[in-house]
């Protein structure tokens, strides 16, 4: 941390010379609650002037100040140089099963596509993203290993909290902040270091978005509290695809319930990213480009969709439009007509 | 000084944060090579112990009761690590429960954890003061509950708040993530050089009135050492 910064030199410069040449710093006079220095005073000779309650109330004495200042100053910076990442390829191969025999598995996945994983509950499902999230190496009780652009990826990478390469999204992830849509996206578009002038536009993006793949609306200044199931999840989807720089995206299970899940996904893929989804949906499982079938803990085999498949996807969406259409019209407090022959299995046209 | 390898774990972090079940995950991991012992400080009456027992780590539980935690904490923690020691533990894990948030237990010389956990809101990491400010490690915990954007937005304001601290996101529950905290916490434990004698940072002091059980509020009931708000009509 703090590469390429003279500690000495940093805590002497004057503030109105810290502010042109390291501008992240302002934020951490905020941060401690401290008036910034005058612009001819250094941090250095600011907490110099402190007194042992100012202190106090900074919660660090002079030292550890002067250590956290710098620190921050060089976390801020090699954060916001961090921003842009791009990951072409993810390469997994093979551990062991959990009876300790060989998983034959040496599987590359490339930016915009997206692999689907199934398998039966306790088959080692969760297990696969885990190890992805780790980018394992050999090193969990699977022994596989995740190489990225062809390459063991560094600990740095592996074990970053800012700027993971891995992004989540779980059925059971719910919004805990108490925060308008808007101000919240905001947020975190400015927590990834982004240019405050683009963020507005950021930020509508991903609403309309969030908005389009919800079936309800919801208005920019809704609490992040009280969105339904399915608008959480859709502005989760779209935050991923607009705000969050992660490359790798791993779903655990996408319910069915309020979002468009096929254009969530397609939205994701074509942002670049890779994307792994744990799912039981025939419209999800069929989508993927490749299938992963998980048992005892390891990949037993993979399927590539063939033309029958791909025949059995369009009579699934077909089918899928037609439910989401019932379901609109039951919400909308109307009766349903008889658009579907038990007999013959597959929608017709004309809606209620 | 005492001359002893036995290693210091300092564990504090606001209460319901997912302390223990972090500390025992990571006491069994150091267990499989090592002798791990633990202290569990508590205000109220404590059943954490029974945890630490189950796992058949041994374990001192000293409940604070009348007295202020930190001011416990302190003046008991010197007696515990020279228990630890007498038992020949190779790893002492003390771990605090909801001290006030101007309070630290962290030890200095002594590898110090911090754990705080996302369902605590966005502002927790800068309200919670030296425990969070001056940890070496920290943990957040619960991660797995909430969006991803929300965990961005909350990992930047902790290494915000410490800039210093290595930041880690363990689920309490399934020890996702220990198995790397556990290496880390034992190289950086390995840099201790001996028991820790001093604390990191001073904690605030009383001694007044209420200390000695008074309970009327009022400015003429409070003796000794008394601060007041600035109070503008």
């Amino acid at each position: 941390m703090g590469d390429n910064i003279n500690t000495n030199a940093l805590i002497d410069l004057p503030y109105a010379q810290l502010l042109r040449e390291h501008p992240l710093a302002a934020g951490f006079f905020e941060q401690v609650g401290l008036e910034p220095p005058a612009p001819q005073q250094s941090t250095g000779e600011l907490i110099a002037t402190l007194d042992e309650f100012q202190l106090a109330d900074c919660g660090m004495d002079a030292p550890a100040l002067q250590q956290a200042f710098v620190a921050y100053v060089g976390r801020m910076e090699s954060i916001a140089r961090a921003q842009a990442q791009h990951t072409r390829e993810i390469r997994i191969l093979g551990g062991v099963d959990k009876d300790g025999a060989p998983e034959e598995l040496d599987l590359c996945v490339h930016a915009g596509e997206m692999v689907c994983i199934v398998g039966p509950t306790g088959s080692g499902k969760s297990r696969l993203l885990e190890d992805i999230e780790y980018l394992a190496q050999g090193d969990t009780p699977t022994r596989r290993r995740i190489l990225v652009d062809g390459a063991v990826p560094s600990q740095s990478m592996r074990f970053a909290v800012e700027n993971k390469v891995t992004a989540q999204l779980s059925q059971s992830m719910v919004f805990v902040m108490d925060l308008a849509a808007n101000d919240f996206l905001a947020l975190h578009a400015a927590s990834r270091m982004m240019d405050p002038q683009c963020i507005p536009s950021v930020v509508e993006r991903t609403l309309a978005c969030a908005n389009d793949l919800a079936g309800e609306p919801f208005t920019p200044s809704t609490r992040l509290t009280s969105l339904s199931g399915g608008q959480s999840r859709a502005l989760m989807i779209a935050d991923l695809a607009f705000i969050s720089s992660s490359p790798i995206v791993l779903i655990d299970e996408i319910e069915n319930a309020g979002v468009d899940r096929r254009r969530a996904l397609d939205l994701l893929c074509g942002q670049d990213k890779i994307v792994f989804v744990v799912t039981h949906d025939p419209l999800i499982a069929l989508m993927g480009c490749k299938r992963l079938v998980i048992g005892n803990g390891a990949v037993r085999s993979i399927i590539e969709p063939d033309d029958a498949e791909r025949t059995q996807l369009r009579a699934l969406c077909t089918i899928d439009e037609e439910l989401s259409r019932i379901r609109h019209a039951i919400r909308s407090g109307e009766r349903v007509a008889a658009t579907f022959d038990a007999a013959e299995g597959g929608g017709k046209e004309g809606g209620p | 000084m005492v001359s002893s390898s036995m290693k210091v774990i300092t564990f504090a972090g606001p209460p319901s944060s997912g302390k223990t079940a972090v500390a025992l995950e990571l006491a069994e991991r150091f267990a499989q090579h090592g002798r791990v012992g633990a202290i569990k400080f508590d205000c109220l009456s404590s059943h954490d112990g029974d945890d630490y027992e189950a796992a058949g780590i041994p374990v001192l539980t000293g409940v604070s009761g009348v007295i202020c935690p930190d001011h416990f904490f302190a003046s008991n923690i010197k007696a515990c690590m020279d228990w630890g020691v007498r038992h020949g533990f190779d790893y002492l894990i003390t771990e605090s429960a909801g001290l006030c948030n101007r309070c630290s237990p962290h030890l200095r010389g002594a590898v110090a954890v911090c754990v705080i956990d996302m369902l605590s809101g966005i502002d927790a990491p800068q309200k919670i003061g030296p425990m969070l400010k001056l940890a070496d490690f920290i943990v957040i915990t619960k991660g797995d509950l909430v969006s991803q954007a929300e965990r961005e937005v909350f990992a930047l304001r902790v290494i915000k708040a410490n800039p210093r601290a290595r930041v880690f996101f363990i689920n309490g529950l399934t020890g996702q993530g220990c198995h790397l905290l556990a290496k880390e916490l034992e190289a950086a434990a390995s840099k201790q050089e001996a028991i820790p004698e001093r604390l990191r940072f001073s904690m605030p002091g009383a001694v007044c009135s209420y200390c000695f059980g008074e309970t009327k509020v009022s400015d003429k009931f409070a003796v000794g050492n008394i601060k007041y708000m600035d109070i503008e009509d």
